[in-house]
């Protein structure tokens, strides 16, 4: 008994001798946030030049984000929704507005993310950082060297690529990438589109190795997958590991979405929020996370401080040409949800 | 050795805890399931509608009505088959574990049961990842078997049911070994010396009298194993390829992108109902036997 | 003490035993390989080096959701413990009216699904006005801990030999005693084992844990969960090593502490 005691208490102390966790102080901000989606040397500056200090909360989807405020998980001050969990936090008033648009660095906005279909007078969002998601491929294990700039590479592969196809398991890519392909509308509400996209992708099925949003890079740098639906950030990333890799923009439209600040209802440093979202509208402080995290921006005047690697990389830095195939994701209706829903159960069931 | 008043003072502090934190929440997600849907996904509250219970078996068609959808079935008796299945090997290679620390001498018990739960002071994703590495075709068992010239092709485990099964088993194990060990290990050895005596030799002795004897173990660790097993998703999805959809993977989107609380909800309850009736059945067949004395 | 005896051999089990722990370490020992990685990867191999180490030493958020998930952690498994041996020992003396209802009520936390669990208790606190913080985490964890840990608790008390029990009331004991010198000592494998399971369900719970806590009290599971979307890098390695470390010494410590005290 006694030893367990001393044990206990071992353990213990230094742990609770550890300061306690933050009362509230005026010179703090809550970020809620994905883990390593803002690199730590840029908060370290923030806080350097500001003396706001940032305490970083986690979470891992977006919907996980947006299910935990609506049941009332609140408290934080700054949070980074992609576009259509932003378009659904402003229609259920979850959002402070902070008039983004009136902030002084807000002219380093460049089109056309100045106003956006979610949030036209951007009273409630600054973006963040934005991607597109096409299609990445060993131009190694193609007979001829290049896949041509369509879906149909993805969706009725090659022989030599079959079985080792890998797909994302968001339903917002997976079904959008089969609606654009099938040119059908991606908010379509009617069945027989459905039924269209779910043919697509169960006669896919037998060529994929597997459905997942994780470790991408890691898969297609090691080689266990061949051709991989991908964002573009993750080919970056993979790019450098395989020199050989090369990256689609499909001439049907590929998914271009965006992440987003904004302020919660409930947070407790309003006016710290604010300073820290027109500091990331700086062009040198969104290129520091740019260059970190290998996704491009849209500040005008950040790619000047981007890193040679993200310059030359055209799955990075858009050509001219491909810009207009990038199709901006939307929030659609809840007979569009229940259909992807549907289709996803039906092609794992 | 504990009489009628003091019995219910132990007991109160675990049903307390357990009703409020959970049996009141529940309640109050057995209201939600009853509950429509929101405009924007999560719920109406001033809007009722048995939509999540009928849409477990059924669905809409063009014309309103009703049609038989078997999808969540299979899903259901999927998650359930995996469930058992880990549920017999982790038994199988888990009780020969548990014998064998139950009989080494003192200072190293202690030493293996907590060998046996290090690993799992990790992450779950890492250790998946870990698997990735260790199970994929050129990795590290891979061309270790090629090299040793055992195999010659690639042996595409990897985001099979098999990996899958891998995975499980793993996370699980120690949720099996411990409690069989537990109750190995407190076995009074003079029965087994009085088996002996009558003349039975070591695997009549461990039919006859170690097994029933270690039942508690084995029972109480089937339950660890199989009731959270079939919620488990990570594994399937990371080590399995995702083809096929789990219970846990479904549940957990109806909170997430597919934005169906209600729905999510419902399955929940739907399982509930399952694993208790499982459990009420057992107990029924289990009260008719006898233990030995 | 007992001699040792081959009548207890059971030829295979060693074996088998062997091959088990094999099967256990075999992905930890490629984990913490790995943490040593030059590169970013977690599964293709760059060089050697300590980066990430030096990466996650210089994280303060990562280093915080550590501290938040030993200290959850180990409160969480004392009390559940607890709990979860008061109650074994309820159960431990013949049937009871209302003894199943309860054993279901205990094993309730195990079958329902995490994330429901989760955001109906997060309501629930909602609800009552409960602050999220690091304490609703440890109060859930408490909760969620306790049927791991009456489990094995319960299989140990299963066929308890009543005859100890009623030799030491005939020797004047009460039930205090009875239980501190008899009982304890008897089902000690059992509340370690609980501890243990209750310990490890803890440390990796993401999706409770992700909803009840509050600002500030991100655990390390859920910090690792939010690494998936912009790639896991080898601090996860790093980390595992460390608390794999950790636990050794922890076993290390109370082993010499044993010895000091017997």
């Amino acid at each position: 008994m006694k030893r367990l005691a001393l044990l206990a208490a071992l353990v213990l102390l230094p742990v609770l001798a550890c300061p306690t966790l933050v009362a509230a102080q005026s010179k703090e901000l809550l970020l809620f946030n994905w883990s390593n989606y803002m690199p730590p040397e840029l908060l370290k500056r923030f806080e350097a030049e500001t003396g706001i200090k940032v305490t970083l909360d986690v979470y891992d989807t977006n919907e996980t984000m947006l299910a935990k405020l609506q049941a009332g998980g609140t408290g934080y001050d700054v949070v980074v929704p992609s576009g259509p969990t932003l378009q659904q936090m402003i229609r259920d008033g979850m959002l402070v507005n902070v008039d983004v648009g009136k902030m002084s660095n807000f002219k380093n906005v460049r089109k056309p993310f100045d106003k956006p279909e979610y949030d036209p007078e951007r009273g409630y969002s600054a973006p963040y950082l934005w991607g597109s998601t096409g299609i990445a491929y060993d131009t190694a294990l193609v007979k001829g060297g290049k896949l041509e700039d369509t879906w149909k590479e993805l969706f009725d592969p090659r022989p030599e690529l079959v079985g080792k196809v890998g797909m994302l398991s968001d339903l917002g890519e997976v079904f959008v990438a089969a609606a654009h392909y099938l040119g059908i509308d991606i908010c379509t509400e009617k069945p027989e589109d459905g039924q269209k996209i779910l043919d697509v992708l169960t006669r896919q099925k037998p060529a994929v190795k597997l459905y997942n949003a994780s470790g991408t890079a890691d898969r297609v740098g090691a080689g266990e997958v061949a051709m991989q639906h991908m964002w573009n950030g993750a080919f970056f990333r993979a790019h450098k590991k395989l020199a050989t890799l090369a990256y689609i923009y499909p001439k049907e439209g590929l998914n271009l979405w965006g992440d987003n600040l904004a302020v919660p209802k409930g947070a407790r440093n309003v006016e710290n929020a604010k300073v820290f979202i027109n500091w990331m509208m700086e062009p040198k402080n969104i290129a520091e996370a740019s260059n970190a995290l290998g996704y491009n921006n849209a500040i005008t005047g950040s790619s000047q401080y981007f890193i040679d690697a993200m310059k030359d990389e055209p799955a990075i830095n858009t050509p001219e040409e491909m810009v207009s195939r990038l199709k901006p994701t939307r929030v659609c209706g809840k007979a569009n949800t229940d259909m992807r829903n549907s289709v996803w159960t039906r092609l794992r069931r | 050795m504990i009489r009628g008043v003091r019995r219910w003072g132990l007991v109160a502090p675990a049903v307390a805890i357990v009703g409020m934190f959970v049996v009141a929440p529940l309640s109050l997600m057995a209201y939600v399931s009853t509950l429509d849907r929101g405009p924007q996904g999560m719920v109406a509250w001033d809007r009722h509608s048995l939509d999540a219970y009928v849409q477990f078996l059924f669905e809409r068609d063009l014309t309103g009505r009703l049609a038989l959808n078997t999808d969540y079935l299979r899903i259901f008796g999927r998650s359930i088959m995996l469930a058992a299945i880990t549920t017999v090997v982790t038994l199988l290679i888990g009780f020969p574990t548990a014998l064998w620390m139950a009989f080494q001498p003192l200072r190293r018990r202690t030493f293996l049961v907590f060998i046996v739960t290090v690993p799992f002071w990790t992450n779950l994703l890492v250790r998946n990842f870990a698997w990735i590495l260790l199970l994929r075709d050129g990795g590290v068992i891979d061309a270790s078997l090629r090299k040793l010239g055992i195999t010659s092709a690639p042996m595409e485990v990897l985001y099979t049911p098999f990996a899958t099964g891998i995975g499980l088993t793993y996370s699980f194990l120690p949720y099996m070994i411990l409690p069989i060990y537990v109750s190995l290990e407190k076995l009074d050895r003079r029965l087994l010396e009085a088996a002996f005596d009558l003349g039975a030799d070591r695997w009549r002795t461990l039919w006859r009298v170690i097994l029933p004897l270690s039942m508690p173990g084995i029972i109480g660790g089937a339950i660890l194993v199989f009731v959270p097993g079939l919620g488990a998703f990570i594994s399937p999805e990371l080590l399995g390829g995702a083809k096929s959809m789990m219970i846990g993977s479904l549940i957990q989107e109806q909170f997430g992108q597919s934005r169906n609380w209600p729905f999510g909800a419902a399955l929940a309850f739907v399982l509930l109902a399952l694993v208790l009736t499982g459990l009420w059945l057992h107990a029924l067949r289990f009260r008719r036997e006898r233990r030995l004395p | 003490m007992r001699p040792r005896n081959d009548l207890w051999h059971f030829s295979g089990t060693r074996e088998a035993a062997l091959a088990v722990l094999l099967f256990l370490y075999m992905p930890i020992v490629a984990l913490v390989a790995m943490s040593f990685n030059v590169g970013d990867s977690l599964t293709i191999w760059s060089g050697f080096g300590l980066r990430w180490y030096e990466v996650v030493l210089d994280n303060d958020d990562m280093l915080r959701a550590i501290r938040n998930s030993m200290l959850i952690a180990t409160i969480a498994t004392f009390s559940g413990t607890t709990i979860a041996t008061m109650a074994a020992l309820a159960f431990a003396r013949g049937s009871f009216r209302g003894r199943r209802v309860i054993e279901g009520l205990i094993g309730l936390p195990l079958v329902v699904p995490e994330i429901v669990a989760a955001i109906a208790i997060l309501l629930f606190f909602v609800l009552i006005g409960f602050r999220l913080g690091l304490v609703s985490v440890i109060v859930a964890h408490s909760t969620f801990t306790i049927p791991f840990a009456f489990l094995p608790i319960r299989a140990r008390l299963a066929d308890m030999d009543p005859s100890l029990a009623e030799a030491a009331a005939d020797l004047y004991a009460n039930d205090w005693q009875c239980f501190r010198r008899i009982t304890f000592p008897l089902i000690w494998p059992g509340i370690a084992a609980g501890a243990m399971l209750a310990f490890i369900a803890s440390l990796g719970d993401f999706v409770l844990a992700f909803f009840v806590s509050g600002p500030g009290a991100t655990t390390l599971p859920v910090y690792i969960f939010g690494m998936i979307r912009m790639g896991i890098t080898p601090t996860v390695n790093a980390i595992s090593t460390m608390l794999i470390l950790a636990s050794v010494a922890l076993l290390s410590l109370s082993y010499l502490l044993g010895r000091r005290f017997r």
